[in-house]
């Protein structure tokens, strides 16, 4: 991903303007620490800071402000991670600890990952883009590769002799000459070691990994590994099944009180009036009101609800357009008109046509974890206010300055940390509900917690955008493509370049710069909607051709790995075998996006009333060297199963500013019974770099049903959701 | 309000809460029993289940007061003496989790769904969990791990104790 692409998703997400310079005193963490050694990054305009015995520049003053720590050895061995990454289901918590185990050549258990905390961990943009594996992943090996060099120059010191002839194992330093072992507990016992890397300058580098210097200690290549690449269990796994975890709504202050925020009835809605005084009477019930921020707070969530409830608000809310005319409005409010004299050349010298219009519709990510913050007030050491904020949100720096912003506070007046969440999707990147917990924390002059309801995770977060994808291929007769045209309003630019060869081709985001709801970051982002335009299109020009959908993309296909996928899932599920009949049909899609490669295959069954159903689905998935084979698998099955929702029937419904279905018993979201037999084939190229694997799982199921849907019934389906209240019709 | 025993995990704790206070918040905010979730307060989702006299629960619909003199199973109450109930270690094994936050009230409906039919077929998993959503997709590896908690509590059979609650 380049720079310019990350830009675009960084809009996309909603936060360009709030990507700022990066400024953090590690004087506090530093003296945290009190010992041991430390290994920090420093920008490249800070002066370098040596690595030192005896305290140079240790446990004071004369650090500068760019220093961040990223790992901390104390005398007992014990390993300490700080990254501003989040864990959110996607299990990064585990697999970042494997790779540092790895190149600091330590057990997994010696690793404890600091995540999310804005005052103990470097800064960072936020928790997104499949970018965790492929930018922190060799961050945090270079810095473990560095402390071990530290640990081995150290043991050489102690006992006078070249550290070239020193190994490190299992957590400690072996001279093979003399069979001497030094812990790495007692190396940095007593000691004061640091170093600190230079040149990543935030926060250009920030979100890539530092830029490795060829200085830096060589990486350990995944073929040599031996705890990265496993399947090493979810850190603290046990903690799930006891229920004994805090996530960000589990968490409790003392004295802490619930509170509750009034809703407009509709989107863009004004205050017209707001009679507060029957909930003002209720004991113990405290009303916070500012402007049109009207909030309850009281020591009971219940008595919250229920003051909540007393209140008697008059809202003017503007007529608006429904999800009816989405697509309509869409289109004219976008603009369009781009053409190429080479795409029409291309289409006219094909023997095959194609012209189609797709969509996708609004959808929510509804993590089961509603959006959730606990504020609390307090003061600096300098005596200055002090807001400290737990709260569920995959950028906690991102929510710290929303903070910073709302209550006009300076950068260490704030502390925001982020517990291991009830997941995201691309759907927590903003920080409303940690402000609005804060002032009414402020108010109140207590700690509050807030947790959204459900209907206002529903209606008052953010959707996955819309979209209309417009699609113009040609083809020659023996399946070469000739030219390609892909239009895609609102949804976004994500995987919309064809992977397949053409060279006569136009491919064009539209933006639409006043969407009807407010939309941001989704899983795969708008990978999954050019996907279903893509590769539904792909299968129809092959059935137009008479050609089986698999080798017609294999003819227009060089890019190896996406090859390898298709290759690999067509064995597993024995695509040709058998033929597509009236009440069982066979797909295939694939693509790639993200560094991940994907293909699947997928088997439905259509009944008399045209109900359908997703019997069997095999993916194949390719994303570089695995660095945890059964976190992976659950990653890739997981984007599979939340892809049948958007494949089959979700869709937010609205008119008039309001949501119409934002309850879970009217939103529809894939349940067990909605699960098919599900394979998942992973790839291992060891000979290439991770890359992330959270997202791009999520695409090449809807295509591959609408395949199947069509080679089934002949009906083809060109809107998701294609079955929205099970029955499809075209 | 009201003065309420609540006999949760086999403990008598008293607590006050008014006359309609979900269950749920109850045993989060009263009792600190955090380990059962709130996802949609509707009865839509089942990441507040709990076991009332053995029945899997919505404890976001209960009120507290209709669940005094029954027993009450939380997710904090299914490991006795630091060892993990079958149904907690085959979910550990399985890895049948991924954010986690569905974990505990899938962990209680399965518990009850083994209590009534040792050895479920698929139809009556999918039948029983089909009110307990998992947003990241498990759903195959729950069933997997569902039908490894029946073997390994078969496989225990005449070792077991005999279950401290009865159906009611």
């Amino acid at each position: 991903m380049s720079m310019d692409e990350l830009m675009d998703e960084a809009a996309l997400h909603e936060i360009r303007d709030r990507i700022r310079a990066f400024e953090l005193d590690r004087r506090d963490f530093l003296r945290l620490c009190g010992g041991g050694l430390l290994v920090c990054l420093s920008g490249a305009q800070a002066p370098g800071q040596e690595s030192g015995r005896g305290g140079q520049g240790w446990g004071g003053h004369e650090l500068p402000r760019e220093v961040s720590a990223w790992i901390h050895i104390d005398a007992d061995g014990k390993v300490t991670v700080f990254t501003g990454k989040v864990e959110i289901g996607q299990n990064i918590r585990t697999s970042l600890a494997q790779s540092v185990a790895e190149e600091l050549r330590v057990g997994f258990d010696a690793i404890t990952m600091t995540m999310g905390d804005t005052e103990l961990t470097p800064w960072d943009m936020g928790t997104f883009g499949s970018r965790s594996t492929p930018t922190m992943g060799p961050q945090l090996r270079n810095m473990a590769a560095t402390a071990r060099e530290m640990l081995v120059e150290a043991a050489a010191q102690r006992w006078s002799v070249d550290a070239a002839t020193l190994v490190a194992e299992d957590g400690m330093v072996r001279n093979p000459k003399t069979g001497a072992t030094l812990g790495y507990g007692a190396i940095t016992r007593g000691e004061q070691l640091t170093r600190t890397l230079m040149g990543d300058p935030p926060p250009q580098h920030a979100n890539f990994g530092r830029v490795r210097d060829p200085a830096d200690p060589p990486l350990t290549p995944a073929i040599a590994w031996k705890i990265a690449g496993t399947a090493v269990p979810k850190a603290q796994g046990r903690d799930f099944v006891t229920g004994k975890h805090k996530y960000p709504s589990d968490i409790a202050r003392p004295g802490m009180l619930f509170g509750k925020m009034l809703r407009a009835t509709g989107f863009n809605a004004t205050l017209v009036a707001a009679d507060t005084a029957g909930a003002e009477k209720m004991p113990g019930v405290q009303v916070v009101r500012d402007g049109d921020f009207i909030g309850v707070v009281a020591d009971d969530v219940w008595a919250a609800e229920k003051a909540l409830a007393a209140i008697h608000a008059q809202w003017n809310v503007p007529e608006q357009i429904s999800n009816r005319e989405l697509f309509a409005a869409m289109r004219k409010g976008a603009a369009g008109g781009e053409a190429s004299a080479d795409v029409e050349q291309g289409l006219s010298g094909a023997d095959v046509k194609l012209a189609q219009e797709y969509t996708v519709a609004y959808i929510a990510h509804a993590p089961l974890e509603p959006r959730t913050a606990v504020a609390e007030w307090g003061q600096t050491d300098a005596g200055q206010a002090k807001l400290t904020v737990w709260t569920g949100t995959q950028r906690p720096f991102g929510v710290k300055d929303d903070l910073v912003r709302a209550f006009r506070l300076s950068e260490d007046q704030v502390r925001v940390m982020m517990p291991d969440m009830g997941s995201g999707y691309g759907g927590k990147h903003t920080g409303e509900c940690a402000v609005e917990a804060a002032r009414l924390a402020k108010a109140a002059g207590k700690p509050v917690k807030l947790i959204w309801t459900r209907e206002e995770e529903f209606t008052w977060a953010y959707f996955r955008p819309a979209g209309v994808m417009e699609i113009r291929g040609g083809a020659k007769r023996d399946g070469t493509l000739t030219a390609w045209e892909h239009h895609n309003y609102n949804s976004g630019p994500s995987a919309l370049e064809t992977p397949y060869n053409v060279t006569a081709k136009l491919e064009k985001f539209h933006e639409w710069p006043s969407p009807l709801l407010v939309q941001g970051s989704y899983r795969g982002l708008a990978a999954t909607a050019n996907h279903f335009a893509r590769e539904s299109a792909m299968d129809e020009l092959a059935h137009e051709l008479g050609m089986d959908p698999l080798e017609f993309r294999m003819k227009n296909l060089n890019n190896d790995r996406l090859r390898a996928v298709f290759t690999a899932a067509a064995e597993k599920f024995g695509w040709g075998r058998e033929k597509s009949t009236a009440d069982r049909g066979f797909g295939i899609a694939g693509g790639t996006e993200k560094g991940g490669y994907a293909a699947a295959c997928a088997e439905v069954e259509i009944d008399a009333a045209k109900k359908v159903r997703i019997r069997r689905v095999v993916q194949a998935w390719e994303s570089g060297a695995i660095v945890n084979p059964d976190g992976l698998r659950n990653q890739i099955m997981g984007a599979m199963v939340q892809a049948i929702g958007g494949a089959l029937f979700e869709q937010i419904e609205f008119a008039n500013g309001r949501v119409l279905n934002a309850h879970f018993a009217e939103y529809r979201v894939p349940r067990f019974r909605d699960t098919p037999e599900i394979e998942v084939v992973l790839i291992d190229r060891k000979d290439l770099p991770s890359a992330g694997a959270g997202e791009t799982g999520i695409v090449a199921l809807a295509p591959a049903v609408g395949n199947a849907i069509f080679a089934a019934t002949g009906t083809r389906l060109r809107a998701m959701p294609m079955a929205a209240g099970e029955i499809f019709s075209s | 309000m009201a003065d309420l025993t609540l006999n949760v995990n086999g403990t008598e704790l008293r607590v006050r809460a008014a006359d309609d206070a979900p269950l749920l918040w109850v045993l989060r905010n009263k009792l600190g029993l955090t380990g059962t979730k709130y996802g949609c307060g509707e009865g839509q989702c089942g990441a507040c289940t709990v076991l009332v006299n053995g029945q899997a629960t919505r404890s976001c619909l209960t009120p507290a007061p209709a669940t005094v003199g029954a027993k009450i199973t939380t997710i904090e109450g299914l490991e006795k003496a630091g060892v993990l109930s079958a149904v907690q270690k085959a979910f550990l094994e399985a890895d049948a989790m991924q954010c986690g936050y569905c974990t505990s009230g899938m962990i209680l409906a399965a518990t009850a769904l083994l209590r009534e039919h040792a050895h479920p077929s698929d139809e009556q998993i999918v039948e029983a969990m089909e009110g307990n959503i998992c947003r990241c997709g498990t759903y195959p590896r729950i069933v997997a791990a569902i039908r490894r908690a029946a073997e390994m509590q078969m496989a225990s059979e005449g070792r077991k104790e005999e279950p401290e609650y009865v159906h009611g």
